[in-house]
């Protein structure tokens, strides 16, 4: 007898089996606490009709109307060690392999605002990224890259306004105007307080350089992604995929507020803003996460901000394959591990993604592994048919039911957060970090209770691995870099050079945009060391708040 | 200066194994440390996390001043051979050459020689699972 409905199957046909047979598990959850339903119907699906189609409010089966068959997402792998002439050579060589875009990662000292020479720089120079302390080594990183022929997303945060001013400053050099610059700066500041790490200055002047950006931005450089509001660094220190939506959205919400409260047109920047998420092991979980936070932005940008023009409404964002998701045990697994994450950020409709290597749970990708990473983009994108399809499992019941829960768990979220007074105000009471830290804590209770298989870590192991070829940075290059300051130091106009930190300085004190002056500073040689030290004179340091 | 965090809970804390958790050098990547820190407190120690960004004086005079017996380094960002003698000479300089050492992270195979040579008794990388980190304290610290 054919069930009537999904209750009379649970309690009939389904419930006859599990009494006989119980199920694998006694239940099935989200990376949450969401549990499982054996199988959906729909039943489970409440909201078909906000459903819409691709290209058209709220977003939720993408941004585009042609999507992939449009054009195919940028593949944008992640890539920087050394000196600028290294990562040349390796920008070249993505390039060369079919690469769409750069994505420059740059090294701590850059990122934290110390020149190579600073003893805080001890040991960490070129080691995670590109080494950058002035416009001699932006120059050398972009040397025979033509800037209106690419476009370039760049991690960088508490230096944020240091590096746009530097690439606008090569960019003139190469005769590029400023209005044909593309890229991105990730410039998302509040996610560091809460989990990156590579905060500088207190929360007040940090949320002014980033509106600064949103301003000269919409002025003079109209192609630019002024901010990439990021879930990734969360995600990976351990948040679930509905906490990922919510402290994401959450310090969007932030910094649309500080944008407006600057005295900024809602229409005039928030169609520049641009996110970045993770994408871990869940696969039809993931999916679900990508279509809810457009549906959930699109929202907000509406009711909440009124915003008038669609394209401020739209959630674009690059997808990076979740690095804490790869196991240093057998590392060729992660191959797969990634292709399935890179599929999900592809089915859920990402504008752009970099596939991790296999080998980065032991270090700095190899040319090998990064070239198989990006070649895995290539598979999905021209073998496997699945951006041939807009939103290709957008109707599936299981699929639209769990895009409704993962919206509604950080619809909570986003609540509790404006209870405590909006996601600046929350960090500041350690509520991000206690979440993620609780989540991170059950996930590893999990793997060790063997509640959670992990395959070749605590199940289907191996003894006696060989240790794959691994790559090592030079430890020569902190000299080389200090070699090359020195240079600067000597050879530059001293008296530019004080006189542009000088101006600096006072615009720091001032309410001044700030962009020009770190532009001209730069031009003046100035390094990103000496900009960031006068803006800690000016400001201060943030202090970490620890939450265990 | 360190921001400290008292993680124990109360009770005999005369007896607990004392652990300080630190991260040395510029890197944010503190899921591991946590985790581990949180471990270690589930397992009856006493322990002190240091947060980030702390330089080797930073960890040496936190180690000084909270009277630790263990010292647990974790680092991603591939300076820890830089990094991690200057820490030793600052623990030495205090006395502290008692101390048990242990580290974590992003820690290639063929560093190991050098670090045990250093003074560290054991490295644990990604995939370790927290109990065996526990018990290495315990088998290794005493908490006289």
């Amino acid at each position: 007898m054919a069930s009537q409905s999904k209750q009379e199957w649970l309690e009939g046909t389904y419930r006859k089996v599990v009494d006989r047979n119980p199920e694998r598990a006694e239940s099935f959850r989200t990376t949450g606490e969401t549990v499982l339903d054996p199988v959906y119907s729909p039943e489970d699906v409440s909201s078909n009709e906000d459903l819409g189609f691709p290209g058209e409010y709220p977003f939720t089966r993408g941004v585009q109307p042609t999507m992939y068959r449009g054009r195919l997402w940028t593949m944008r792998q992640y890539a920087g060690f050394g000196t600028a002439e290294e990562s040349n050579e390796r920008y070249r060589y993505l390039l060369d392999q079919g690469q769409t875009g750069l994505s420059v990662a740059f090294d701590l000292p850059t990122q934290i605002g110390y020149d190579s020479d600073d003893p805080m720089a001890m040991g960490e120079v070129g080691k995670v990224g590109v080494a950058i302390d002035s416009i001699d080594d932006m120059r050398t990183l972009f040397k025979d890259i033509p800037l209106d022929r690419v476009t370039t997303s760049m991690t960088i945060n508490g230096t944020a306004a240091v590096l746009l001013a530097l690439y606008i400053a090569v960019g003139k050099e190469q005769g590029v105007p400023v209005e044909k610059l593309g890229g991105t700066v990730q410039n998302d500041i509040l996610k560091e307080y809460i989990t990156r790490g590579t905060w500088i200055y207190p929360p007040t002047p940090s949320m002014r350089l980033i509106t600064d950006v949103f301003r000269y931005c919409s002025e003079s450089v109209p192609r630019w992604n002024t901010i990439s509001i990021s879930g990734y660094h969360m995600r990976e220190a351990g948040c679930t995929a509905a906490q990922e939506i919510a402290f994401t959205l959450a310090n969007g919400i932030a910094y649309v507020d500080a944008a407006v409260a600057a005295g900024l047109d809602v229409d005039a920047f928030a169609g520049r803003l641009s996110f970045f998420f993770a994408c871990h092991n869940n696969l039809l979980e993931e999916v679900c996460k990508f279509r809810a936070a457009r549906r959930l932005w699109a929202t907000i940008m509406k009711e909440r901000f009124e915003a008038q023009n669609p394209r401020s409404m739209m959630l674009r964002f690059h997808t990076q394959t979740g690095g804490a998701t790869l196991t240093a045990q057998q590392p060729e697994n992660n191959i797969v591990r990634t292709t399935l994450q890179a599929l999900a950020a592809v089915l859920g409709g990402t504008q752009s993604l970099h596939t991790n290597s296999m080998d980065e749970a032991l270090s700095l990708p190899t040319e090998n592994a990064v070239q198989i990473a990006l070649r895995t983009q290539q598979v999905i994108a021209f073998e496997s048919g699945a951006g041939d399809v807009v939103d290709p499992l957008g109707g599936s019941w299981y699929i639209e039911s769990m895009t409704d829960r993962l919206e509604a768990e950080a619809r909570e979220y986003l609540k509790t957060i404006d209870d405590l007074g909006g996601a600046p105000s929350a960090l500041e009471q350690g509520f991000q970090q206690r979440e993620i830290q609780e989540a991170s804590y059950r996930y590893q209770r999990e793997i060790e209770d063997k509640n959670r298989i992990i395959v070749g870590v605590n199940d289907f192991t191996v003894t006696g691995e060989e240790p794959p070829e691994l790559l090592r940075v030079d430890p020569s290059i902190g000299d080389r870099q200090i070699e090359r300051l020195q240079n600067l130091r000597a050879e530059r106009d001293g008296g530019a050079a004080s006189a542009a930190i000088k101006a600096l300085e006072a615009g720091a004190r001032g309410t001044e945009n700030l962009i020009p002056l770190i532009v001209a500073a730069v031009e003046a040689r100035v390094t990103l060391g000496e900009i960031s030290h006068a803006l800690r004179g000016a400001w201060g340091e943030y202090r970490e708040i620890v939450v265990v | 200066m360190t921001a400290s965090s008292e993680t124990s809970t109360q009770g005999e804390a005369g007896q607990k194994i004392r652990v300080l958790i630190a991260k040395p050098g510029l890197d944010g990547h503190d899921r591991g440390a946590k985790i581990v820190a949180r471990a270690l407190r589930d397992g009856g120690c006493e322990v002190i996390y240091t947060g980030i960004r702390q330089t080797p004086q930073m960890i040496a005079e936190a180690a000084l001043q909270e009277d630790v017996d263990v010292v647990g380094l974790s680092i991603l960002s591939g300076a820890h051979l830089e990094l991690f003698p200057r820490i030793v000479e600052e623990l030495t300089s205090r006395g502290l050459d008692d101390v048990i050492l242990f580290c974590g992270g992003i820690i290639p195979e063929e560093d190991t020689e050098a670090l045990e040579a250093m003074g560290f008794s054991a490295i644990f990388r990604p995939g370790t699972n927290t109990q065996e980190i526990v018990s290495f304290v315990y088998d290794n610290a005493h908490s006289e």
